[in-house]
Formats: structure tokens, sequence, C-alpha cells
């Protein structure tokens, strides 16, 4: 996973494992997932986001590079745990006991 | 302490008489002989929203649509000649299920020149007329014109697909929809076309979930901790009226108030909603398309600066929130049972121009699930109790006015059939 993530973004490859590209796997990785490291994940992410954002203004949306679509993904996978992390204070959503609900269409990108 | 004016009969429900103010009985929600009356009454002759023009944008592209509540499945299709059709889904040879892949019960979609049944090879064109039958001069004087597809009324209103299983129907879905209906014609759905969708089974009657997304008084104590401490207090010291009830018909709709898009104060909200400027109510910002200024009639009908957002119930299983940021949100429940059924929550917005814009979006289907996912699971443990019959009378408030009206529809709806003298069918098997 060497260089996945666009250079300036170095310090966010200990998260690479984060960039999944739908949401079935983000939400499986957040449930699979313990606060401690989630929250890691946050404290080093949430703090680039603002620098995220421009970096990725820079492409169309249609035609980004392998890394700035990984860093994308990387940032759809940071707003699913922003809800354990500044919310919920645990994986799941509080009594929700079994309940799941599943994507079943989402965008491309 | 009322903070928004209510009708001169000094409530909501008061203006509408019929409702009456007194507890309303949940039978209709636990009892399996009133669902299967349903399926009969309502699912099997009204109008239902089975998908959009998006879904089927060229000649050939085709969807199914699973509808056990009306005992069938069928397929929607785009003709040659650019009309949407819609039928039941099944070979008039031997009645093999016609369109579907691997597992019979779950939906699919694709593009085709014409259907061919994966049994014995009869094919059909996208008009739904039989053109080839396998061995043909082995059957006996067999009339190909009289084996077509058995169509489906099938309409199309404001690229909303619609289909009336009632061959015997005659109300078109533009009059079904009534006022309400007509009020919200020219809102950019079109322009509307990033999809996010989510589904769920979900243990409960259907008309339960409807009830969840039909009022808001439970907003401020179910999702408190979805806003921060200060905020939650607030609300919940608040509790939560509405801008304005509409009913009309089968149908009706709230229109709601929403200071989060944007906050006044960014304390009020999440740190990824500041950051992103997005949140529960979509993204702050609006996209810049016509058609959303001024907005339909039907559409913030109280005229409220502070409008957020307009929940229409169309009757029976099809909701439509129009959001003051200019995006939209379908909800759709589809029964398998008398305590089951399927869910599924649809978010349409314009497309994004560029990555803020997509993780913007990104975040308001996040958190629609979040919510979603807490509004389920309480309606699991809402069933099991009502089915203990331990408590069958429930008193609604005045901001619960859509539910009364709900469940009187349906009752209505259900008497009327009996009314009818219409053969009740032998249940069907769900």
């Amino acid at each position: 996973m060497t260089a996945a993530l666009p250079p300036g973004f170095a310090d966010l490859e200990p998260f690479a494992d984060w960039c999944l590209p739908t949401e079935a796997e983000r939400y499986a990785k957040r449930l699979a997932s313990s606060m401690d490291e989630m929250q890691e994940f946050y404290d080093a992410a949430f703090p680039r986001f603002e620098q995220i954002l421009a970096h990725l203004d820079g492409y169309a949306l249609d035609a980004l590079p392998d890394d700035a679509g990984r860093l994308l993904a990387l940032s759809y996978s940071l707003i699913n745990v922003s809800f354990p992390v500044e919310v919920w204070r645990q994986p799941r959503v509080p009594d929700s006991g079994a309940a799941s609900m599943d994507a079943v269409v989402e965008p491309a990108v | 302490m009322a903070h928004f004016p209510k009708p001169a009969e000094g409530s909501w429900t008061e203006h509408y008489p019929e409702l009456g103010t007194g507890p309303v009985d949940y039978e209709d929600s636990i009892s399996p002989e009133f669902y299967e009356l349903e399926r009969q009454a309502i699912f099997s002759r009204t109008w239902l929203n089975v998908g959009r023009v998006e879904q089927v944008p060229r000649a050939g592209r085709y969807f199914t649509k699973e509808l056990p509540c009306a005992g069938t499945s069928v397929v929607i299709v785009r003709d040659r000649g650019g009309d949407v059709r819609g039928f039941h889904n099944i070979c008039r040879h031997r009645g093999n299920k016609l369109v579907w892949n691997d597992y019979p019960n779950e939906e699919t979609n694709g593009t085709c020149r014409q259907f061919t049944c994966k049994y014995h090879g009869w094919r059909y064109d996208l008009d739904g007329s039989l053109t080839f039958v396998q061995q043909e001069s082995e059957f006996f004087d067999l009339d190909k014109d009289a084996f077509g597809l058995v169509p489906v009324q099938t309409e199309v209103w404001e690229g909303f697909i619609f289909v009336n299983l009632d061959p015997d129907n005659a109300t078109s879905v533009k009059e079904y929809l009534g006022g309400l209906g007509a009020g919200l014609e020219g809102y950019p759905f079109g322009e509307m076309t990033q999809v996010y969708k989510y589904r769920a089974n979900v243990g409960s009657n259907w008309k339960l979930f409807v009830d969840a997304f039909a009022e808001f008084y439970h907003a401020p104590v179910l999702h408190a901790k979805q806003a921060t401490d200060d905020e939650a207090r607030k609300l919940q010291g608040y509790g939560f009226e509405a801008l304005s009830y509409v009913i009309d018909g089968p149908h009706g709709m709230v229109s709601s108030w929403g200071g989060m898009s944007p906050p006044k104060d960014p304390s009020m909200v999440k740190p990824i909603e500041n950051v992103l400027r997005s949140g529960l109510f979509g993204p702050w910002d609006r996209p810049g398309i016509d058609g959303l200024d001024p907005l339909p009639g039907a559409v913030n009908p109280a005229r409220s600066p502070n409008w957020g957002v307009d929940s229409f119930v169309f009757f029976p299983n099809f909701m439509l929130l129009v959001w003051a940021p200019g995006w939209y949100l379908t909800y759709h429940y589809w029964p398998t049972s008398f305590n089951t059924h399927v869910f599924e929550g649809t978010l349409y917005f314009v497309p994004p121009k560029n990555a803020t814009e997509r993780l913007r979006q990104e975040l308001a289907a996040v958190t629609f699930k979040e919510y979603a996912l807490q509004d389920g699971n309480t309606l699991e443990a809402t069933q099991t109790m009502i089915e203990s019959r331990a408590v069958t009378e429930f008193p609604l408030n005045d901001q619960e006015i859509l539910l009364r009206h709900l469940h009187r529809t349906a009752r209505g709806y259900v008497a009327d059939f009996a009314k009818s003298g219409a053969p009740v069918d032998a249940p069907a098997a769900s």
C-alpha cells in the first residue's frame, strides 16, 4: 500500500485500510472496529479534512487519479466513523439491536 | 406554548372533524385477517409508486418489482416508442416468472431487446406481444396474438412510475394524487439524479413505519443524542410543533421547520457538519438549478421563512420529502406479512460538481441511515407489544394527526371493499 494516498497525505497512510469503495464495506469495518481504533483514525484525518477537500476539488469528480480516489474513499469512511466518535461513543447506533439497513444503490464514485 | 398558529378550530385534528379526537384502535396493525383484506382492498387497487423514469432511460431498459402485498411481481420497461409499460412478470406458456436472475424472489434490472423465458424460450417484444414460440407447430391452433404479456395499468407522474393492479381502475394517477400531487408538479425532480437507496427488513406492520415518519413528536426524544447536548436539551424543552398539516382525500402532509440548514450557531451542530456544511437536512447550500425558487404551491403551505422539510404521505405506502436545501427523499413500505415489511429510503440529489459537494451528500445519506436505524428498531419493539393486546387503544395527539388519518383511511378502504360485496380471495401465501 505504499504511496496509496496522494503526496502530502503520507501521515494518513496508516489508515489506508479505510479506503473502501462501498458503503457496505465501510459500515462493516466500523462495526468490526474498536472505539480506540476509530478515534485514532478520526483524530488523524479530521484535522486534515479541509486540506483533503481542497486537494480533491482540484480534479473533476469523474477523472480522479487513483491516489485521489483512495483519499475520497477514506473521506467517506471518515464521515461514517464520525457518528461513533462524535455522537454515539460506540460503533453501533444505540438501541438499533439486530436492525440493519443495506445500501442497495449508491453513486459509482 | 404554541410557537406556530393552528386553525381556528383550535387544533389541526379538529380542523378535519371526520378524524375525531378519541383514542385509536391499532387492531389494524396486528391482525393477519385485516392484512389479507388490505392486500385486496388497498394494495391490489390503488396506485403504487414502483420507481422513477431514470431507471428506464432508454428503450429496452427494464426493472422488476416484487409486490407480495398484491400477490404478484411486475416488470417495468421502456418500449421502442418511448412509453413506459408494466406487465405481470409471468410467462403465458406455463407460468414461469419471466424476468429474474439467480433468485426468483429478488428484484433485478437490465437492458434487453426482448424478454425471453428461461424455461421454454418463449419471447415477448417490449410492448408485451408474443413473438416466438419454441416448436410452435407442436401446439394446437395457438393464436400468438392472444398470448401477449398481461399488462398492468402503468402511468408516469412527474417522473414517478406508478402501477395499479386493478384492471377495472378508472382513476388516473394524477387524479388519484389529488391536490397535494398537483401542488408538487413542476418541482425539478428530474434534475435530482444522484441516488442513494437503502433497504431494510422491518419487523412491524407497514403502517407503523409510516406512523414513525409521519410525526416528528418523537424526534426531540428518540434522536436526542444526534444533536449536541445543549441543543438536545433545548429541542426537548420546545417539543415539536409543525408549521402546517394538510389532509387531502386519502393523502396528507406535514410541513416542518428546519433550524439546522444552516444552523444559526455553529456550536449547535457536530464538528463534521460544520466542516462539510451538511447534515440531516442535506447540504446547507442549495444547488444552482431552476425550479427551486419559487417552489410549487403545495410546498411550505404556511409560507414560513423557517421552513425546513415537507413530508407528503401518499396513500398507501409512498412518502415524498421535499427539503429546503434542494433535494428530495422517498420512503416506501412494502408489506410482506401483517407484522413484517420491506422499507426503502431513497435520497435524490443534483449530481455533485466536485468532491466537496459529493461528500456533503454522503454525510446527508449516512446521517439518514443513522436516524432510520433508530426508527426501525423502535418499531419492532412497538409491534411485539401491540400484539400482546395488553393495551388496545392509544391516545394520539394533535401532532399525530397524519397517523390518525392513515389508520382511518386504511380501515375505510377495507370497510368499503367489504361492503361492495367483492369476493374475498383465499389468503395467498406471501
